[in-house]
């Protein structure tokens, strides 16, 4: 995995071109069952990738916002608890970190399970 | 509560000390700076400016910036806009910093490295604090400074903020000339250019950042496993409200039970404090002045320093500890419902031992929307200068018997009187969440855990004396004037030959409370009560004392708060003491309050907003109280 994400070249998207990245690649993980999934859905204790980071319309803020506390492509991510009652707001491990998120926050983040990123295929979306 | 910008320090070469959130900025700067430090306000924000004085070893003054947490460039709240305005040296009254210090959790590089190369772009001298590497080391990380120093392209130093000898080696790379000069002669880059979303910029960092890691095999994932076992307790569905009540219970218990010993204290050294002063001075105007006006109007204030420092003690010790996070997780549900998030809950807890450092707590809320209904509904929190309010009328007019089977009754009704405020605050922010348009957009929570920490003993004891510095300034200014304007009001003019009545009732404020009362009788308030009102505006516990000034000069009796207890209880009637009480529950009796909101918002229109809607929510509830209260036959 390390050697891989050497070599890979993310493209330099802007903000407004995050759509269209995440649609590729979307396309390509599909097939693949509970890989297309949102972070509000995960189940307990499941390690998980961030895909993409796909802000609501009304509040196209958020996507910058979850980008900085480290919701970014390719970072572990894992749901750690629910809150309770209505299970929200949610315990995230991100990277190293850990925060509470809402459940409409934890909506954007696209996420598909570690095992079921395949790294030769993920370089080939990006190249 | 501190007002202006002070330049304690204005010569000597700036340093300013920057990191993300959580990542012990704050514990590096106790450390590096002792307690030579001084908590202002940056100029027109109120967000908490904190500057300290190190000595190198070769003794270079330096004055030291801590600089609030942030994740970006990019703020998103007032308190990380301070800390870009500084850094763009954009920020009024500040100095561009002459080095600047990337304080970088080591057991989070991940994330903390791209502020750090972010910082690193604005072309100011630079270096990176390894902080927390004994917790590193712990979890298995081990981080080559050297290493990781040729990556960043800056010095790199290892720090433990929490051991006393833990800012050594940043100490002494100070003393490196060439380290002022690294960096400068690129320049500052267009202001412009800076402020916008930069995403390319924000792109690479993390692409850099990820690389670094890779080369120096520091990018596996390390679950923090002891944070993790305690969070399974605390973030426990059913456990975690449980141990949080507990918590809270706790600090309230603490707050009135261990206070008692050292307010008795405080009270009878005021008390021979008078005597003796009394005892020295002939009887005349001056005497009256000192005893009655300074000694037993600042001491009847100082008494409540107890109070606030054990409640900031539990606060600070929850903070350092990483509980309050939590803590506000759990209520962030709770807080949803009313149109608020967990995040307010830190600033309205602070509220309990005072509105004005909860109204400045407020803006670490990101959301303006949010930030403002918290201050609004801050004051509708119990500060603890209601306390001595409550504490009298309670004394003198709730009778001490056991009710439901062992629960003292006076005890019930000063708990039913902080859950008045409470709950008069969630229906106010219920009602704004309902009836404004911004009540009902969603607003986003993404808020931090951190793992949790030991709380030094250092950290903890500079926060609670920062509080005190605060609160007897507050007695030693205002308050003390306040008490002094009052006894002159209420000792001049003096009363005509030939006079029958006391000697206050032909003062003028006499004659301010008696006009007054004409407002205040349908609420059931005589004259004495809205005299006392006039400077317990100014703040809410020199009511109790104002009153005992009242009643001293009326020459009905002693001047004691025994006396006063039982005096009023055989003037008052108990329709008048309830009423009085659910006044002070929703009561704006504050100036400083009031101050701190103006500040905050930047004009009048919160302010004058706050006060109008308070004082009618206590009129309606002193008037509603009143009429039942006379209606039951307590007339």
């Amino acid at each position: 995995m390390r050697t891989v994400l050497n070599t890979i070249q993310l493209p330099k998207w802007g903000f407004a071109m995050i759509s269209t990245v995440n649609k590729a690649r979307k396309r390509n993980d599909s097939g693949d069952a509970g890989t297309d999934e949102t972070l509000d859905h995960a189940s307990i204790g499941r390690a998980l990738t961030v895909q993409y980071v796909e802000a609501p319309h009304a509040a196209p803020e958020w996507a910058r916002w979850l980008e900085e506390i480290g919701f970014i492509a390719g970072e572990q991510v894992m749901l750690m608890a629910r809150g309770l009652p209505g299970g929200d707001p949610l315990v995230v491990r991100i990277g190293q970190s850990t925060f509470a998120l809402r459940r409409a926050e934890a909506a954007c983040v696209r996420v598909a399970s570690l095992e079921s990123i395949d790294p030769i295929r993920f370089e080939g979306v990006s190249a | 509560m501190s007002e202006s910008v002070i330049h304690l320090y204005p010569s000597g070469p700036l340093l300013a000390l920057v990191g993300n959130p959580n990542c012990g900025k704050t514990a590096l700067f106790n450390l590096l700076t002792g307690s030579r430090q001084k908590v202002a306000n940056y100029a027109g924000v109120t967000v908490e400016r904190k500057e300290g004085r190190l000595t190198t070893r070769d003794g270079k003054v330096l004055r030291v910036l801590d600089l609030p947490g942030a994740y970006s460039l990019y703020p998103r709240s007032p308190d990380e806009r301070v800390t870009c305005d500084v850094l763009f040296g954009r920020a009024a009254g500040e100095k561009r910093p002459d080095l600047v210090v990337c304080v970088v959790d080591a057991t989070n590089l991940r994330r903390n490295l791209r502020l750090a190369l972010a910082v690193k772009r604005l072309g100011m001298p630079c270096v990176v604090a390894l902080n927390m590497t004994d917790l590193a080391e712990k979890q298995g990380i081990k981080i080559d400074p050297e290493a990781l120093s040729a990556e960043l392209g800056m010095p790199v130093v290892s720090t433990v903020a929490v051991q006393s000898s833990g800012a050594d080696p940043l100490r002494d790379l100070f003393d490196d000339a060439s380290l002022w000069s690294r960096g400068a002669s690129q320049g500052l880059p267009k202001t412009t250019a800076a402020t916008q979303p930069d995403a390319q910029g924000h792109e690479s960092d993390h692409l850099a950042v990820r690389r670094i890691l890779q080369r120096l095999g520091l990018d596996d994932v390390i679950p923090n496993t002891t944070s993790d076992r305690i969070d399974r307790v605390v973030l426990h569905p059913v456990l975690g409200p449980v141990l949080l009540a507990l918590v809270l219970f706790l600090v309230f218990q603490a707050v009135f039970a261990w206070a008692e010993v050292p307010m008795g204290l405080i009270e009878s050294a005021t008390a021979s404090l008078s005597e003796a002063i009394g005892g020295l001075l002939p009887d005349s105007w001056l005497k009256s002045l000192i005893v009655d006006g300074v000694i037993a109007g600042a001491g009847g204030v100082l008494v409540f320093l107890p109070q606030i420092v054990i409640l900031y003690f539990f606060i600070l010790v929850l903070e350092e500890s990483g509980y309050l996070p939590r803590a506000a997780f759990l209520l962030d549900r709770l807080m949803g419902s009313v149109g608020l998030s967990g995040r307010s809950f830190i600033p309205l807890l602070s509220s309990f031992a005072c509105a004005i450092p909860g109204v400045m707590a407020a803006r670490s809320i990101a959301n303006p929307r949010d930030r403002l209904v918290t201050i609004m509904i801050a004051p509708l929190m119990t500060c603890s200068a209601r306390l001595p309010v409550y504490a009298l009328l309670i004394g003198a007019f709730i009778p001490q018997r056991e009710v439901w089977g062992g629960l003292a009754l006076q005890g019930l009704v000063l708990f039913s009187l902080y859950l008045a405020g409470v709950v008069g605050a969630m229906a106010v922010a219920w009602l704004l969440k309902h009836f404004t348009a911004s009540g009902r957009q969603v607003r986003p929570l993404m808020m931090e855990l951190p793992s949790y920490h030991l709380p030094t003993v250092r950290n903890i004891f500079i926060g609670i004396w920062h509080r005190v510095e605060i609160f007897l300034k507050r007695v030693g200014g205002i308050i003390l004037f306040l008490t002094i304007l009052l006894w002159f009001l209420a000792s001049f003019p003096s009363p005509p030959d030939g006079a029958t009545g006391a000697a206050i009732e032909y003062s003028l404020a006499g004659m301010m409370g008696k006009g007054l009362s004409t407002i205040f009788a349908p609420i059931g308030f005589n004259w004495q009560i809205s005299i006392a009102l006039v400077p317990g505006l100014a703040a809410r516990e020199v009511a109790v004392s104002a009153l005992g000034t009242v009643y001293a000069l009326s020459g009905v009796g002693g001047d004691t708060e025994q006396a006063l207890s039982s005096l009023i209880a055989s003037h008052w009637s108990v329709a008048t003491a309830l009423s009085l009480l659910a006044w002070y529950v929703f009561a704006p009796q504050c100036l400083a309050t009031l101050a701190a909101v103006k500040r905050e918002t930047g004009g009048w229109t919160m302010p004058l907003l706050m006060a109008g809607y308070l004082f009618a929510l206590a009129y309606i509830a002193s008037f509603i109280t009143y009429q039942v209260a006379l209606s039951m036959g307590l007339g």
